[in-house]
């Protein structure tokens, strides 16, 4: 049977070649069965640390454990139910979506209006690209103090800005609905170099001939965007906004270092909000929960982006 | 476009981008008890705040826990992943190209989502304030990526390559060391790129499993320097200036590397 299924799988050059070795010097060849062994490392480690806690977690669920005692009860779906029943989560839900869609929107559109400008003759195009691209190698929590240092309420640089201008200052981490948006923008100005990078390597596969040969058509600079650039780019746009929807949507370490999820649970995500539940409330259960529902979302909308996005995309 | 107006836009872009490193700068420099706008740079140095951060973020024992945890990491990722990318790229069969799809489902599964279990699991193993567990941790969540990357390289390979060396008498085994792996060297470029960024500056695992001071990477030990001292703003900065600046000096140096190397690992 296993042998069938190798000689299906066979490469007719492997069969041919295989035969042909043999009869030239017979080398001495372990099987692939052996050679497989090279992957076993890998395997143990990812069973360990990603497979069983991840079959535990969805235990864990179904379950009303503290986190560090041996008891716990079978709860079927409770924690589940309370989610869906949660005042609080209701906010979380929205912020995780604001992380996830709002940096990935005004990434992508930065990332390809940087990129669209850095593709023409620029004389210091590589500093520039050197300066946005800076951010990625910081640390998303060091980032996120620097950034804290920004809009602070008390002397902050963000208030010394309005009160030049004769404005009163403004508490923006202290307001929810602001604190939300302001981290969002924190993590697009961190990883907006990766749209533009990916950007500008899309545009410079884009052969000229294309843009050259509709521009003496009579095709506008809009419509020559519009009809050649745009489809031609939808591969590194369905790379950019899948890899930043799952960034923004598990993203922590900004929101620890700006606002811990403050004012109250007003600028909570999903990630967070687990956090929280599992290390100051103790309630591992739910904490499991919330991360089966992580994990859901995110692979959904993944998934979802990625078969929507590969749909537009044109082949030359 | 008009040159003139293509030079506004580049300095204005550089000069937005710049600002928060310059804002940071001026804080770091400034004595606590300047009150002055951050906008403004300081005609002094007042470095005791560099004196206080290293000495209260127990900075140096977060320098060398970096160095630990990201150098043995990323060299068990390389050897590991490359290991198992041999026989995931050149023997397709059924059971493997199941292994391999096991291996990028886990690429799309955030850390986080498995916190509760994976805590619990390092607790029970002994694993909590140990490099080795975070080491183990790190090395795992990096594999899918470098698999993935590695794989990918390995198929770009002619087969003819290892059917030759066969015919001149290698093994299985020999053919990888002696013929492939020196043949890897640019995308183990980007795998030590991408994989050590990522571990360096990682927050994410080291704030569970690394709690005692004494082996704390940056990071965390920031963290919790932050929360102990937030009054002391110019002693944060202080900190936060000397935990990015060897990555920044390296990114300087290596830039076209860098920027290379982390786009391929992603848009592949």
């Amino acid at each position: 049977m296993h042998q069938q299924v190798r000689l299906q799988s066979a490469q007719p050059e492997e069969l041919v070649t295989k035969k042909a070795s043999e009869m030239r010097r017979k080398p001495r060849r372990s099987s692939p069965w052996l050679v497989n062994l090279m992957y076993l490392p890998a395997l143990i480690l990812l069973a360990v640390f990603i497979f069983y806690p991840f079959i535990q977690g969805v235990r864990y669920s179904f379950t009303n454990w503290d986190g560090y005692s041996e008891q716990f009860r079978w709860v079927g779906l409770l924690q589940y139910q309370r989610f869906l029943s949660d005042p609080d989560m209701l906010r979380t839900i929205v912020n995780t979506f604001i992380y996830g869609c709002g940096s990935t929107f005004l990434q992508n559109i930065l990332g390809l209006a940087y990129a669209l400008f850095l593709d023409q003759k620029i004389r210091g195009k590589g500093f520039v690209r050197t300066i946005v691209y800076l951010p990625i190698i910081i640390s998303p929590l060091i980032m996120g103090y620097i950034s804290y240092f920004f809009f602070q309420y008390d002397g902050g640089a963000a208030n010394d800005v309005l009160h030049v201008l004769g404005r009163a200052p403004v508490d923006w981490l202290g307001n929810g609905p602001t604190a939300v948006w302001i981290i969002t923008f924190v993590n697009t100005y961190q990883y907006m170099g990766v749209a533009m990078i990916i950007y500008l390597a899309g545009l410079q596969a884009i052969p000229r001939e294309f843009q050259d040969a509709a521009a003496i058509d009579g095709a506008s600079a809009v419509a020559r965007f519009r009809f050649i650039t745009l489809p031609l780019l939808m591969p590194a746009i369905t790379v950019s906004v899948v890899y930043n929807v799952i960034g923004g949507l598990k993203l922590f370490d900004v929101i620890v270092a700006m606002t811990n999820g403050g004012p109250g649970y007003a600028s909570q995500s999903l990630s967070t909000m687990m956090y929280n539940l599992y290390f100051a409330r103790e309630d591992a259960g739910y904490a499991a929960t919330l991360g089966n529902i992580m994990f859901l979302i995110i692979t959904v909308v993944g998934i979802a982006l990625l078969i929507a996005l590969r749909r537009k995309e044109v082949r030359l | 476009m008009n040159k003139k107006l293509a030079l506004i836009v580049t300095v204005l872009i550089c000069v937005l981008h710049i600002i928060p490193f310059f804002i940071l700068l001026n804080i770091a420099f400034k004595s606590p008890h300047d009150t002055s706008s951050k906008w403004l740079t300081p005609s002094y140095l007042y470095l005791a705040n560099f004196v206080n951060a290293w000495q209260n973020a127990h900075l140096d024992s977060a320098l060398l826990s970096n160095c630990i945890i990201a150098s043995t990491a990323v060299v068990s990722v390389v050897i590991i992943g490359a290991m198992a990318s041999y026989p995931l790229a050149r023997f397709p069969t059924r059971w493997n190209t199941v292994m391999y799809t096991l291996c990028i489902a886990c690429m799309i599964v955030p850390a986080l989502t498995i916190l509760v279990s994976l805590y619990k699991l390092v607790v029970d193993i002994g694993g909590i304030d140990t490099y080795w567990a975070v080491i183990l941790i790190q090395i795992t969540f990096s594999l899918p990526l470098t698999i993935f990357l590695y794989t990918g390289f390995l198929n770009t390979i002619p087969r003819e390559l290892d059917e030759a060396a066969l015919i001149d008498g290698c093994n299985r085994f020999t053919v990888f060391l002696y013929v492939l792996l020196p043949l890897l060297k640019p995308v183990t470029a980007t795998v030590i790129i991408l994989v050590g960024v990522f571990i360096w500056n990682d927050y994410q695992f080291s704030v569970f499993f690394l709690q005692q001071p004494g082996v704390q990477t940056f990071p965390v030990a920031l963290s919790a320097f932050f929360s102990q001292y937030q009054n002391e703003i110019n002693w944060v900065a202080a900190g936060c200036l000397i935990s990015i600046l060897p990555a920044v000096v390296v990114y300087t140096f290596l830039q076209r590397y860098f920027i290379k190397g982390l786009t391929d690992g992603i848009a592949k």
